[in-house]
């Protein structure tokens, strides 16, 4: 039988929608996912897509009316389908479900396939979520009802939250692609009882962010270039190596735990973008890129900054080999408050990474090349590597970001600092 | 043309044979190679004969420690391992018989013989080349493998592997098992119940290291009650095999131990079946591990409709995963797009006594993901069914999300821990929440309420202790 469509509630506080135009015409056929039609919300013209697919048989509803959530605007069923009276004048609303007129759909559904989302009568608000989905979009304020889902019978689960954006765009709730689940509850630091505090934004902060944003895009990034001597690192590195652990520990996760350590000191630099506050964390959880078959994936390595080096070396190992396997799971790559891009190894100088929202920094991390330098009032060969740091200039200004850096380059030159 | 198939399958094992199943089901005709019997490694030399002998050994242990309270007078109990081991054998046989009736049942054709993969979607089988024209799955399996590294070679008489085991005419005096997971656990109960002295040998902490530690240390206390020697955490510094009798040197805990037995079972690690099958040459490659390198989403091959399996195809190596592969992989190639296959709701269960079942995250696990959680617990001891039985042991463990009530892991040691685990599985797949868990109502008496007031006890909210 037809599937009606209602008019949904595509902003948290619309009570009801203005049908600016029709998109569909009568007769039309029409696929999930397509705009069926314009509609003006409180707060913006917004899309109206299709959540079942076949002819929109009736428009119920002409373009400049304005209708309450959840009211029958449409109907969307085989072609030449019968419309049943009671839902063709737009009446159904409430009433008694019509038995159905004509015959179903002609093609059965698959065995197992993902069937199309809930067919439910309109006027009903029933939407079939897992119990677990239902408590997530509850606190994250979701609307279920705007959540296509993919399980038994379009039955939303828990991977189609991961998708979907939070209905308030205040609401505390993590960006797009942040985490679903609670990250880690252990205290990062003594003192610290909380993974992170979040910060009120200043009018002052309101401001930077409202203009970079408009000058250069939304996420208004800057980058900070310097030099770092690698001679010490390489001699401690090799002095690990000569002592004979288990885990060959590289030159990147030395990178890792300077980096992790030095971000304990400049937790403004530890930091998500939320909108209309500032994640400071209290947790270093360290995002490291990459590359993959087609593509490039960001293992986290949690709490770098209180793990061993072979820790983090044994880590990034199995991390690195199983994102190349695609075998990570969703936690295992979402959560990290900083991350690491590193192509040294492919022979690029220097280069600038692109920020991981809602991350405030990351850091491209250059190959280690032996240059004549001043060293000790002569000119010698060093092994020298460039790291540049994108910032996003709402979380993180100019000398912010300079002073981490410098506290990093501190730590590479020194690595002692590291075990401090 | 006779050799012409839209499926073929290279393996008869679960994995393998109940992709073809689902093949036919969804109109393809289809074809399976096999060169031994038709059920594998499961049907034959794994899962099933080792529950009919689990059987025999919880029966033997019922008898010892309990017939007497339970007012049952046996006299003095005889075992006999040979007899033991001839019902396991035609256990296994009726079972192979089913596969073979449920192919023919289904009109899919057996090419018996090794297959070796061509290129073009090709497997030739002897001298015959058969031709698939929408895919070739690979579902070839594992085999034993002993550790040649330590000394440890199977010789099939003093170092022997299950295959071996499973077929001895009787238990032999003394058993070194070495390897502490499913299957040296579950040889260490039946040897253990039919008289053998059995020490088991696990190098990581503890046995069943997959396992929560809660498990695994259940599981121990249980095992030594019985007098199973048990040294976890446990390095085989040197093995000397004699003609009858081998003799381990071992270093548990600092200490130098000494563990003389007839026979030592290896039941450590797996070999897989990827060997003169022409892999290479028709473009499939492997992992480092060994696996058949595969899309996770698809289990397609690097080799374009070439789709792999079951334990070749990669860990957890467990029938019931292999299963759900192979009704993917068909439903796939049907053009049924199906749903992804959930790897973190995998059952783990180990069938000795008591058992041992879990799924989802262990409580270290958790933790180590730094997931907010509180662990619920009851213990059999306090449940009336289990002391109706007189089977205490064990507990049930639930790890719950604090913030949604997720059910993180869930894990049970005691009787039945096999047949219960799947009301946690349902809902872990369904997205239950410990509520919901609650919320069922649970007959009374019944083992399965403690896992109703496992979950309440994660909610702070246990009512029988």
């Amino acid at each position: 039988m037809a599937t009606q469509v209602v008019m949904e509630a595509l902003s948290p506080t619309m009570e009801e929608g203005r049908l600016v135009e029709w998109k569909k015409q009568e007769g039309d056929p029409v696929a999930v996912g397509d705009v069926l039609a314009e509609v003006e919300t409180d707060k913006a013209v917004m899309e109206l897509v299709a959540r079942v697919s076949g002819v929109l048989l009736r428009q119920t509803v002409p373009a400049g009316q304005t209708v309450p959530v959840s009211s029958p605007i449409a109907l969307i069923g085989q072609p030449g389908e019968a419309v049943p009276a009671a839902q063709g004048n737009g009446a159904g609303a409430g009433a008694p479900a019509p038995t159905a007129t004509a015959k179903p759909a002609a093609t059965p559904a698959p065995p197992s396939g993902p069937a199309a989302p809930a067919q439910e009568p309109a006027g009903t608000t029933r939407v079939k979520a897992s119990p677990l989905a239902r408590k997530i979009a509850q606190e994250r304020g979701l609307d279920l009802r705007a959540i296509p889902g993919s399980g038994p019978e379009g039955r939303i689960v828990l991977r189609d939250l991961e998708a979907a954006r939070p209905a308030r765009p205040g609401a505390a709730a993590p960006a797009p692609g942040a985490a679903l689940r609670p990250i880690a509850a252990v205290p990062a630091r003594p003192g610290a009882t909380q993974p992170f505090a979040d910060a009120p934004l200043s009018q002052m902060r309101k401001t930077i962010a409202r203009r970079l944003v408009q000058s250069i895009g939304p996420v208004p990034t800057f980058y900070l270039t310097t030099e770092v001597d690698m001679e010490r690192v390489s001699e401690a590195r090799e002095a690990m190596l000569a002592a004979g652990s288990e885990v060959k520990v590289s030159f990147n996760d030395i990178i890792i735990k300077a980096v992790a350590t030095a971000l304990r000191e400049h937790p403004a630099c530890n930091a998500w973008w939320q909108d209309d506050h500032i994640r400071y964390w209290n947790e270093v959880h360290i995002g490291m890129a990459v590359a993959i078959e087609d593509g490039l994936i960001t293992p986290v390595i949690r709490h770098a900054d209180r793990k061993t080096l072979r820790e983090i070396g044994a880590e990034a190992r199995d991390l690195a080999g199983r994102a190349r396997d695609r075998r990570l799971a969703a936690e295992e790559y979402t959560g990290a408050t900083f991350s690491i891009s590193n192509l040294g190894m492919l022979d690029i100088d220097e280069f600038t990474a692109v920020i991981n929202p809602p991350e405030a920094g990351i850091l491209a991390v250059g190959r280690i090349v032996r240059k004549p330098v001043e060293h000790g009032g002569a000119i010698v060969l060093r092994g020298r590597m460039r790291l540049t740091m994108s910032c996003d200039h709402r979380v993180i200004d100019g000398a912010t970001g300079a002073r981490f850096l410098q506290t990093l380059k501190g730590m590479l030159e020194n690595p002692l600092a590291l075990v401090w | 043309m006779a050799n012409q198939f839209d499926v073929i399958i290279v393996g008869g094992g679960p994995a393998g044979y109940v992709c073809a199943i689902r093949c036919v089901q969804l109109g393809l005709t289809t074809a399976v190679v096999e060169r031994d019997k038709l059920g594998g490694v499961c049907v034959n030399i794994g899962c099933i004969p080792t529950k009919a002998l689990l059987h025999s050994a919880y029966v033997a242990n019922v008898i010892r420690h309990d017939a007497k309270e339970l007012g049952l007078t046996t006299g003095e109990l005889k075992t006999d391992y040979g007899t033991a081991m001839r019902r396991s054998r035609k256990v296994s046989e009726q079972n192979s018989k089913g596969v073979e009736f449920l192919m023919k049942k289904h009109k899919i054709t057996v090419i018996r013989g090794a297959g070796k993969l061509l290129a073009g979607k090709r497997v030739q089988v002897g001298s015959d080349v058969h031709t698939a024209g929408k895919a070739v799955v690979l579902a070839t399996g594992s085999r034993v493998k002993g550790l040649p590294q330590i000394g440890l070679e199977l010789n099939k008489t003093t170092v022997i592997s299950s295959d071996e085991a499973l077929f001895l005419e009787q238990a032999p005096g003394s058993l070194a098992i070495v390897g502490g997971g499913a299957v040296g656990s579950e040889f260490a109960d039946i040897f253990n119940a039919f008289g053998s002295k059995v020490t088991l040998i696990e190098v990581l902490p503890r046995i069943l290291p997959v396992e929560d530690a809660e498990s695994s240390d259940a599981l121990t206390k249980s095992f030594k009650k019985r007098g199973i020697v048990v040294h976890s955490g446990a390095n085989i510094t040197r093995a000397t095999v004699g003609k009858d009798r081998v003799t381990l040197e071992v270093e548990v805990g600092g200490k130098a131990e000494k563990v003389e037995a007839e026979r030592v079972l290896m039941a450590a690690g797996r070999a897989l079946n990827t060997e003169d099958m022409g892999l290479a040459e028709a473009g499939v490659q492997l992992t480092d591990r060994g696996f058949v390198k595969v899309n996770p989403a698809t289990l397609e091959t690097t080799s374009l409709g070439v789709y792999s399996i079951g334990d070749v195809a990669g860990p957890p190596m467990l029938a019931h995963k292999g299963y759900r592969e192979g009704v993917h992989v068909a439903e796939l190639v049907a053009g049924h797009p199906p749903r992804p296959i959930d790897y973190t709701n995998v059952p783990s269960v180990t069938y000795c006594h008591p058992e041992v079942a879990s799924v989802g995250l262990t409580e270290e696990q958790a933790k180590e993901q730094g997931l907010a959680i509180q662990v619920g617990r009851f213990p059999f001891s306090a449940n009336g069914r289990a002391r109706t039985s007189n089977e205490t042991e064990g507990l049930v463990k639930i790890i719950r999300d604090t913030r949604y009530g997720e059910i993180v892991g869930a894990h049970i040691v005691g009787s039945h821990a096999s047949e219960m685990i799947h009301e946690l599985v349902v809902a872990r797949t369904n997205e239950y929440t410990v509520e919901e868990v609650d919320l069922a109502i649970h007959a009374h008496p019944t083992l399965s309420e403690a896992i109703a007031e496992a979950a309440l006890d994660s909610m702070g909210r246990v009512i029988h202790i």
